[in-house]
């Protein structure tokens, strides 16, 4: 009989909450497949009631891009910022990956404005029709995910000034960020669907 | 202070380190801590006797249905009260009942058929549990006003929509489902992670019991299909109570949309409150008829392959709606399809008992009937994914008898059977054999009295969900005898609680392994230690009890001999494939957060029912708070630095 145990590694062995082999780190990519899923299923919505539709679509007219552009443009850029201020925290430099995550939250707020701005603008109300329902359901679903990512930013820059990270313990902050650019990915579909889709199906 | 890195140990048990790891894991024995437990095996106990509860009220509003149409022209359910009785039978077996036993199954056996000290988020896995319950209650409170849903367990619009139905009943429904879609989200991808990281070391993917397939399987399709049915709800109240147009035709909505979102839901649902039911039955059989499980590796495949059909199959639910050939050609022939994995299973099943030497008891004839029944399912089922055939039979009772020998066959037969294999293991004591026969006889009497003569109550045309029909009809005498055969079923499910409660009184001890099984679950106690195992098992093959009987390695797994992990909460963390060890893992200790946030989270779906904003707004103020409570990170956990580095670090 052989000693199986004999070939269990018997090398150190990290301890704890570290990088990618924390539970929360696979744990968070569940929550992305299973938040990913729901923008799916919104957006079959869309697409299914827009092939059944016969009225004109969008109702006003083909969308603007002045305000959802360069909205789009911040969120994306806020995915590198955030990816940024990983860097520095995991060199150790609190004050600056503190300032950057910072920026990220400053940019996320901005584009939260400028949605609210183009909600606005709108010339139709939330129920109606179908184009008006779905428009304000998926663009504030989306929003919403935006307003959760600003809570994980904001605690992510409160733990950083708290110096809780560097080098070796910075698992809490990458799951965080991953959050962040989940929610930036996921808008380049809705934003695809809502402000560039009618361009090419007019 | 959490070290960096550290060698783990290899030691053999001993009583001084059981001592100091039972001081570190079991619970107080007060309110505060029973509330707050994140044990799996508590969280699975629970999960078992809550979903049983739920069992019990579905099959009470089962009998009144029974007792309705036991006689022709029947005055004794009014129809308001009839559509709320067979819509809450449907919701309680199907969102209360089938999932959650399940899941309770699986939670109390996972880490121990895994050799892991606990799931891979304890805290979640409470949390989990308590939205469950907290969203069951959520549901059934609408009795109480007289007021439950009332539209079947798939609600098609438009029933549901306001115009035809104003009362809150459909929205108890609407904000109870997505709230209980929480739970089982966080419970499916607890399970997932706890597959990928939470095995002892050699436990590679071609030694797991057939159980964590089927969970795994199952876990996977409810994290991509719970959104679809959550959102279908959600969208369902914004047209009731926000005038939105996505299902209301007059306004430009399609009622079909609600179709599509609830089955691409609904069809790989029933798979999940299948798949964990049959692989428990595949751990059970091969212990029973005294051999490995033939087809380990086909069966493991056609659980992952039902699934992944089983997402491909939805429309065979809507062959009637009116949608183009070409699509209903394609659902047809995956529906027909996905036949083939499962009889591979089935064959399987079938070769293990014949090429075995079968102990015949309670819970063999269990296991055993769920391979008659599911087949007369299956071949029911093959039958109504013939387009033409399903034409004729839709909407009749032929689906009913269908779904009923479904679900009570694959779901109801192999928990029991479970409960009489693995309750010995969870409570110490063994069920009785005598009171068990007379338990199995009735229920296997009474399901096939009740269900096999309504399939031709549905050939001979009666449709589902009428509250009454006329003596002229021809259906009395089948209706006659389906109750009959309902009220033998709950006669047999009220010999198993009595079976149960003199087990817990008088019961014979179980001792740790009474079946002689070769999986890790028995080489713990019974009831297992708050720890399960003193040292973490190091696994060499797929039954490593068996392996001086089997001697077909020379490998040998080891329980008693393995990695001393007890420095607080700890359990190994290997790769998903190969299961060879890369992390320590620190595991948080009870906390009342899960609770706590279950309850914040009841407040906000009573506030949006009732329109209270305040409520709602301070409700998801407590949710942030306990959140922010909950994961603060912690030094001891390793999320952050100690206070001694950051004080030192700075920039």
């Amino acid at each position: 009989m052989t000693d199986d145990t004999a070939d269990t590694p018997r090398v150190p062995l990290p301890v704890g909450t570290t990088g990618t082999s924390a539970n929360g780190w696979y744990g968070m990519w569940g929550l992305v497949a299973t938040e990913g899923s729901l923008f799916g299923f919104l957006l079959f919505g869309y697409y299914y009631l827009l092939f059944h539709n016969t009225g004109p679509w969008p109702p006003d007219g083909l969308p603007s891009l002045r305000i959802s552009g360069p909205g789009t443009l911040i969120l994306l850029a806020s995915s590198g910022v955030i990816w940024w201020a990983e860097h520095h925290v995991r060199k150790g430099r609190r004050a600056v990956g503190a300032l950057i995550v910072a920026l990220t939250l400053a940019m996320g707020v901005v584009f939260v404005a400028l949605q609210l701005k183009e909600w606005a603008g709108r010339p139709f109300a939330f129920g109606g029709t179908p184009y008006s329902s779905l428009y304000f359901t998926i663009t504030g679903f989306h929003m919403a995910h935006v307003v959760v990512g600003l809570l994980v930013l904001l605690a992510l820059l409160v733990w950083t000034a708290l110096g809780y990270f560097d080098g070796r313990r910075n698992a809490v902050f990458r799951i965080g960020a991953l959050y962040w650019h989940f929610v930036d990915v996921v808008w380049l579909f809705v934003f695809s669907t809502f402000y560039l889709s009618p361009y090419l199906l007019r | 202070m959490t070290e960096q890195r550290r060698v783990a140990h290899i030691v053999h048990d001993n009583a001084a380190l059981a001592d100091h790891l039972h001081a570190l894991w079991e619970r107080p024995h007060t309110l505060v801590g029973w509330l707050s437990s994140t044990d799996h095996k508590d969280i699975g106990r629970r999960y078992l006797v809550t979903a049983f509860a739920f069992l019990l009220l579905g099959g009470l509003e089962a009998l009144a249905l029974r007792l309705q149409l036991a006689k022709p022209d029947s005055t004794l359910l009014p129809p308001e009260a009839y559509d709320q009785m067979f819509t809450m039978h449907g919701v309680s077996m199907i969102f209360l009942y089938a999932q959650p036993i399940l899941s309770g199954f699986a939670n109390f056996l996972w880490p121990l058929v895994l050799g892991a000290r606990d799931m891979a988020f304890p805290r979640l896995n409470a949390l989990s549990y308590w939205i469950f319950l907290c969203a069951g209650i959520f549901i059934y409170s609408s009795f109480l006003i007289g007021a439950a849903p009332n539209d079947g367990w798939f609600n098609y619009v438009p029933y549901a929509a306001r115009e035809y139905n104003p009362g809150p009943n459909m929205d108890f429904m609407s904000l109870g489902i997505i709230f209980l879609g929480i739970s089982t989200t966080i419970g499916a991808i607890n399970f997932v992670v706890t597959w990928m990281r939470h095995r002892a070391p050699g436990m590679s993917i071609n030694r797991l019991p057939i159980i964590v397939w089927g969970t795994l399987t199952a876990s996977a399709a409810n994290i991509v299909v719970i959104p679809a049915v959550s959102l279908a709800f959600f969208l369902l109240w914004l047209d009731r109570q926000f005038n939105t147009s996505f299902f209301a035709v007059e306004a430009g909505g399609q009622p079909l949309l609600w179709q599509h979102l609830f089955w691409i839901f609904g069809h790989p649902w029933v798979y999940a409150l299948v798949l964990p039911a049959i692989g428990l039955s595949a751990d059970a059989i091969p212990v029973l008829a005294r051999r490995p499980l033939v087809g380990y590796t086909p069966v493991a495949l056609a659980t992952v392959s039902t699934m992944a059909i089983g997402f491909g199959v939805w429309v065979h639910h809507m062959f009637a709606t009116g949608l183009p050939g070409l699509s209903l050609s394609f659902f047809s022939g995956a529906s027909i399809l996905i036949a083939i994995p499962s009889a591979v299973t089935v064959f399987a099943l079938i070769a293990t008992i014949f090429s075995g030497k079968p102990v015949i008891n309670t819970a063999f004839l269990f296991f055993a009937a769920f391979i008659i029944l599911f087949v007369i399912g299956g071949v029911s089922g093959f039958m109504t994914a013939a387009i033409p055939v399903d034409w004729q039979l839709t909407d009749t009772y032929f689906v009913v008898a269908h779904i009923h020998y479904v679900l009570i066959g694959i779901n109801v037969f192999p928990v029991v059977g479970s409960l009489y294999f693995w309750l010995p293991k969870m409570t110490g004591r063994m069920l009785g054999e005598r009171l068990g026969r007379w338990n199995f006889w009735l229920m296997f009497a009474g399901v096939n009295i009740a269900f096999l003569p309504m399939h031709l109550t549905g050939l001979w045309g009666m449709p589902r969900r009428i509250y009454t029909y006329h003596a002229g009809m021809g259906w009395s005498a089948l209706n006659m005898i389906t109750t009959v055969g309902a009220f033998i079923f709950a006669v047999g499910v009220l010999l198993l609680l009595v079976n149960i409660a003199l087990s817990l009184k008088v019961g014979a001890k179980a001792g740790p392994n009474p079946w002689r099984a070769g999986t890790l679950e028995w080489a713990t106690t019974s009831p297992p230690q708050p720890y399960n195992f003193v040292v973490i098992p190091t696994i060499a093959s797929r039954h490593p009890l068996w392996e001086e009987d089997l001697n077909d390695t020379r490998h040998r797994s080891h329980v008693h001999r393995g990695y001393e992990l007890s420095d607080h909460h700890e359990t190994i963390g290997t790769t998903t494939v190969d299961a060879v060890p890369d992390i320590i893992l620190k595991m948080p200790s009870p906390s009342l957060t899960p609770l706590l946030l279950a309850l914040a989270l009841s407040a906000l779906f009573v506030g949006l029912l009732l329109h209270a904003w305040w409520v709602v707004g301070a409700a998801g103020a407590a949710i942030l708070a306990v959140l922010a409570a909950w994961l603060w990170p912690q030094a001891h956990l390793g999320e952050r630095l100690e206070e001694s580095e950051t004080a030192g670090a700075g920039s």
